[in-house]
Parts: structure tokens; sequence; C-alpha cells
């Protein structure tokens, strides 16, 4: 069992829960992630580690309510327990000092850039980071975000805060300035994650993704999330999260993230009928 | 024996077990056979005429005193016939239920020549499951304890074998699981239908009770690599964590929904439950026509699994003859039973999808059978315009598994083979590195239990050896 010790809402439907898994706190490094199941009759459902605490012996994850399991996830309150957390799982990123790196955030995506972004400002790297999400209200991590970056963009699709207008704008304009980018890191939307691949295909500048296809073990035993990369197939809970963007199979990745689809939508439409409406208005649960 | 005596016994007929019947089995997912009775597990053991040189003791991977078991049952003691089974094999209720006997001690059985063998098999499920359901099952006195410690990586068959022995020797023993329940292939793998998952929990608990520690969520190499288990105390370890990287076929369509490996499709239903969605929140899809490709013991299993989730058809597609059909006849058997349609000499070329990604046909050519191959079968042929459409909205590719890569990638110096599985003493179970022994999958690549049960009680033997006098 694996205890809730912090949790708190970053925006509506989104939570930053804190998690006692000592074990995987001490070997956790950026880019990794770990399988929850909440309780017996759960799935297996991959998030990435945003954050750990050696000494505390916690890590820290960021969730957002879409399904049956996010949601039942959201809903635990802190002293409650997860009934199995594994990981770290997947290959860290590799961090070195490229130069000039790029993170780029879209939406929960963030939650992804926020640990490379630091280990890439903590091995030297100039850390620019562009966040974008749909409006102001749905911007997360903000601060930390700003705390890991030389440059912090920001972007809104309605123009509340930052840049009216998308992540790819502000990385655009970048590329027709001339700004010399050794390496661009982009995770959020998969339509964001391609865009951002496209803007920076022509000038053939080094863009990593990180990928979020549906899981079962996280092993490699089953091949649920295998991916096309360049042609080839990789799972990516071993040879993965993080692809080259230039070579990943986009519309493959959208069409397998929807086998579930109806599936899902059953699963959730019980939930809520079992359950009752949750009031997701109330603030600060815990 | 006098020879009056084994005339009256070779009389005996080959007692017959129940089974639930093909259209009531279909309809669940409860085990398929349903064992023998006290009484005709009696009149079978009676048909063993207690050869004074067993051959049916050579013809098993870890040597079971068969008719030293058997006789026990022929006197009515099945509780001491159980307790003879456990010397030799830590799990024989698994063993009597999915060990290929029919090439193994029953083949060379010396009844079988002039008629049916000895259903070693049965009466061995039969003893266990007799000790367990009659809560005999006890634990064992205890040797002291020696202060040395080893690590086992994963809990299949052969960590569960080596764990039994080397709890008993007097080691620490500390089984690290990757997922939420220990058993490896026994619970993720074989359906309930098969091997009942309370029957593989019973054999886990056992263990735990003799001291056998066992850390979920424990996945080596990703939390502590095995350098780090070996630096921070344990003085070996055995490496069993299966040949868990399914392989796909690399044909168009291979990643259209609906298409599945063996692997991800049984852990579904099986580990997960997700033939009891949505009160388990892991789905599968439910298709109408169902196409599994592969011959092998595991193909069986996935269309047997999935002709319970009542499609209108499940096939087999296999690009050789039934001859060659690698499952155990029994398997093909109940296969057929259950109405599994058996499309031989048929092997796909390509997945259709609609225009979402939803796989709708399985495109395959006709084979013929050619000259012998290197391994002595007869290589199957494409014959020329033979292309046909066959729909499915689920395919399930049981084509073979390749080594896990979570330990050799975090474990540089192991020496591994061109296929990725670890090379090891034969005899010995000893991996190029000091203090690490492997065995079951991940050195044989796909295999059977009672194999991988064999690698884990040599291993163990040879840890044991290796922790008293430290020579390497």
């Amino acid at each position: 069992m694996f205890e809730i010790v912090g949790k708190k809402e970053l925006t509506h439907l989104v939570w930053q829960i804190e998690i006692k898994a000592p074990r995987i706190a001490k070997k956790r490094k950026a880019g990794q992630f770990v399988l929850l199941r909440m309780n017996e009759q759960g799935e297996r459902i991959p998030l990435t580690i945003v954050n750990s605490d050696d000494e505390a012996g916690t890590i820290t994850v960021i969730v957002q309510e879409v399904g049956k399991s996010t949601s039942i996830l959201g809903g635990m309150k802190v002293g409650s327990s997860i009934l199995d957390v594994v990981g770290p799982l997947g290959m860290p990123t590799h961090i070195e000092n490229y130069g000039t790196v790029v993170c780029v955030g879209g939406g929960i995506g963030t939650a992804v850039t926020y640990p490379i972004g630091a280990a890439l400002k903590e091995a030297g790297c100039k850390v620019i980071s562009i966040v974008g999400s749909r409006s102001k209200d749905l911007l997360i991590l903000e601060d930390e975000m700003r705390g890991v970056s030389d440059e912090l963009h920001i972007t809104t699709d309605d123009g509340s805060s930052g840049h009216h207008g998308f992540v790819t704008d502000v990385l655009g304009e970048f590329i027709k300035e001339g700004l010399k980018i050794d390496l661009v890191i982009a995770v959020g939307p998969i339509p964001m994650m391609r865009a951002v691949s496209e803007v920076t295909r022509p000038s053939a500048i080094n863009t990593m993704v990180s990928l979020n296809p549906i899981m079962v073990d996280g092993t490699g035993m089953c091949g649920a999330c295998r991916v096309t990369i360049g042609g080839e197939n990789k799972f990516v809970c071993v040879d993965g999260p993080e692809f080259d963007g230039h070579l990943v199979d986009f519309e493959e990745l959208v069409m397998r993230n929807r086998s579930y689809f109806k599936e899902e939508k059953m699963a959730v439409e019980e939930y809520t009928y079992h359950e009752g409406t949750r009031c997701y208005d109330k603030k600060g649960d815990d | 024996m006098d020879p009056k005596e084994i005339r009256e016994r070779m009389k005996i007929p080959r007692q017959p077990m129940g089974e639930q019947p093909p259209e009531e089995r279909v309809k669940n997912f409860y085990e398929v056979p349903l064992g023998y009775t006290p009484e005709q597990a009696i009149e079978e053991a009676r048909r063993c005429i207690q050869c004074k040189n067993p051959i049916c003791v050579g013809g098993c991977p870890v040597g079971i005193d068969i008719p030293w078991f058997i006789r026990l049952i022929a006197e009515g003691k099945f509780v001491e016939a159980a307790r003879k089974l456990k010397e030799t094999n830590g799990l024989p209720a698994v063993c009597g239920r999915v060990c290929p006997q029919e090439d193994q001690c029953e083949k060379v059985c010396i009844i079988a020549k002039k008629g049916e063998s000895v259903s070693i098999g049965r009466l061995e499920k039969f003893a266990a499951d007799y000790e367990r359901e009659h809560g005999e099952v006890t634990i064992p006195v205890m040797p002291n304890a020696t202060g040395k410690s080893v690590a086992i990586v994963g809990s299949g068959p052969a960590s569960l074998a080596a764990a039994g022995d080397l709890i008993k020797m007097g080691h620490k023993v500390t089984v690290f699981e990757a997922l939420h329940k220990a058993g490896g292939v026994l619970v993720y793998g074989i359906p309930e239908f098969r091997l009942p998952k309370k029957i593989v929990d019973a054999e886990v608990d056992y263990l735990e009770r003799m001291g056998v520690k066992i850390e979920y969520n424990a996945v080596v190499g990703k939390l502590d690599t095995i350098d780090e288990l070996l630096n921070e105390g344990f003085d070996a370890v055995f490496v069993g964590s299966g040949a868990g990287l399914p392989y796909f076929m690399g044909l168009p369509g291979e990643n259209l929904i609906g298409v599945y490996s063996a692997n991800e499709f049984l852990t579904r239903l099986n580990l997960m439950r997700a033939y009891e969605f949505p009160e388990y929140d892991t789905p599968v899809l439910n298709g109408d026509n169902v196409v599994v490709i592969g011959g092998g013991n595991t193909a069986m299993d996935a269309a047997r699994t999935a002709i319970r989730l009542c499609p209108d058809e499940v096939s087999i597609v296999y690009r050789r003859s039934r001859e060659e059909l690698p499952a155990r006849v029994e398997e093909v058997h109940h296969a057929e039973e259950e109405g599994v349609n058996f499309r031989l000499l048929n092997n796909p070329v390509r997945f259709i999808g609609d225009k979402e990604g939803r796989l709708r046909a399985v495109e395959c050519v006709k084979m013929e059978l050619g000259e012998p191959d290197d391994s002595g079968r007869r290589r199957p042929v494409v014959i020329e315009g033979s292309e046909f459409e066959l729909p499915c909205d689920v395919a399930v590719i049981s084509i073979g598994n390749g080594a896990n890569p979570l330990i050799p990638q975090t474990t540089p110096d192991l020496k591994l083979n061109k296929w990725g599985n670890v090379i090891v003493d034969e005899e010995t179970g000893r991996a190029n590195k000091k203090g690490v022994f492997a065995g079951g999958d991940i050195v044989r690549g796909g295999s059977t239990v009672i194999l991988a049960m064999g690698d884990g009680r040599k291993a163990a033997a040879s840890i044991d050896e290796y922790l008293k006098t430290g020579k390497w």
C-alpha cells in the first residue's frame, strides 16, 4: 500500500499528489513514470513522476480526471492508500549539457516537461520554456517552470495570459529569428507534440517528445504500448517514453489511444451512476 | 510383483476423468477437468505395475519418484502421496495440470506398449488437490538458518521452485515480483479454466508460510539492479524473469485497434480479469470474429479464452498442418470440442482496418508443405494467388516471446546469446557473473512450466553449494 501524503488541486480536475514510495523516490530519474492500480478491481495506469524527495521518501504525480481510474485517484484523500505503485519505469531522459534547450509544455504535459527542464537546467543547459494551455486558469506549474528556466513564455489559446495563440507560434518565432536551438523537448497533447515536431523539422532541430500510450504491465511483457518510430515497432514502456518527434507515427498513436473509447465511456457512466455525481467545483477537498 | 498380479492390473482400463461438457464450459471460466474421485484414483493407481527400474522417472524433468507416489494412492494414502510428490516437485497441483505428460513420463510408461499409459498427471493432480482441499498441507520442519540470503528475480515457476528449495535449505529468500501478484505466467498467462488461480495462490501462500518473503511491484533493474542486490547483502541472485517480450510479425496493419499479442490479450483477461468488465476496470475488445495466429499452447489458451467471451467465431490460423501443431494434443482437442475453428495451412500477410483504424479482416494466403527444413518439419510454401480475406475484429498474435530486456539492460556484464537469453552453465545454472544464476524462459526462450521448475531446482542446489563453499 502506498499512502497519499499530500494533495493539491492545480486547476479544475487536475491534482498534484504526493505518494509515499521511498524505494521509487530513491531511484527515480527525470523522464520516468510509475504505474498505479488504485484498488483490487483497478486497471494499471501510467503517470509520469513529476518530482521526488529522497529524504521524505515521496514521489509526486499529476493527474487529470478524464476517466474512471483518474477520477478515483483524483477523489482519494490524504491518508488513504493506493494499492499498487510500480516503478520507476521507462528509460530516464538523457541529460547532458546540450547548450540551448527549448522545453515546451502543453496543458497537463507540463507536469512531464517540468522535471526534465529541471534536470537539464541542473546539467548546465540554457533552458527556454514555453508553457501553453487553453486559458489562464488551466495553466499548471507556472512558478515551478519559471524557477528552472532562463526564460519562460506563456501562451493561451484564448489570450487570457501571455501570448494569444499556440506554443508553436512562439517556437516558430525563435526559429525565424535564427536562435540557435540545440534541443527541443515537447510534452503535451499529441496534436501539440506533432505540431512542434513539424515546426522543428525543416531546420532539423533535435526534438524529443514523451509518449503516453495505453499500457498494461509496463515492463515490456504485453506490447499494448507499441508505437511506430521511423517505421519500427517500439515499446514505449521499455524503449521510451521519449522518442525523436520527427520519427513518431503520431496518427497511429492517436488511433491506438482510442482503442477503448466506448469501454472508457461506459466505465465512467457506471462509475458516476454508482458513486453519484461528484461535486467538482468544491475546492480544497483536503 | 508376481506375473499374475501384473496381468490382472494390466486388465484395468484407463480411468477417464470427468470434464465439464463443452457446451457448458464455453459459458464459464471454471476448470474444465473435474478430477478423479478417490475411488477412480485408487483404480487408476492400481494400473501401475510398480516396475523395478521405472523408466517413467527418467521421463520426468524433475525426477519424481512416480511408482512410489502412485503406490501410496493405490493404498489410499493420498496425503502421503502428495508429500512424496513434494519432495521433488514443489508445485504438484500445477504440474498435474499443465505438464505435457504425454511427451514425458507417460510417453515412456511401460504399460503403454500394450495399451494406454498410467495417467500419471491426473494422479499427481488428484493427490495434490486432495491434500490442499482437506487442509492437510503442513509446513515441513525448517533447518537452522544458514545466515545466507538469496534474491530471486520474478515469481514464475522457475523462481517458485528455486525459492521452495532454498528456504528448505535454511537460506533467507526474497522474491522480487514486478507485477502485483505472484506466479508469473501461471497467473498472467495460463487461463483460469486450465489452472485455477486459487491453486497458484495456495502454492505461493505455502512458500510464504515457510518464510519466503515476496516483494510485489518490485522491478529489479529499475529499483535495485542485480549489482546493487549483491552489494546490499544478498549472497546470490537467481534470475527467473521469464520470456516476457512478445514477438510481432512485422506485417502491415499490425498496430490496428484489435490486434493483440497473446501476452496482452491473456494478461488483460487473466491477471486483470477483463472478462468481468466493468466490475473490473481493465477492458478487452469483445470481438465477433476472433483470429488467433499460431499453433502452440499459448495460442490454444488465447483461442479458448476468446471463445468464452461469446463471439460468433474463433479461428486458429496456423501455417503448417495439424501434425506440426506444437500445442499439446489435449489442448487442441479441448479447443476443437469448444468450437474453435482450425484454419490450417493458412498464413496471414496483412491486417486490414476500417477508417477508424479498427481491424476488420486479415488477409491470408494458403500454404502447402514442401521439403523438410532445419527443424525437420516440412517447410510451408505459399500457394501463389491463394490470397483471401478472413473477416475479424480481434486478432491475437501468438508466435512466441523474446527475452525481457529489463535485466540485460541494467546488468551490462551479463553474458547473453544472440536472442538476448542469459547464457548459463547447463549443469549448475550459473551465469558468467559471480553469484548470479538463471533459469526458466530467460535462459530457454519459450519453454514449459516443468522445465523451468527443473532449472529452478538445479540452480537452488548449486546456489546452496556456492553459499556453503564460497567457490565459484
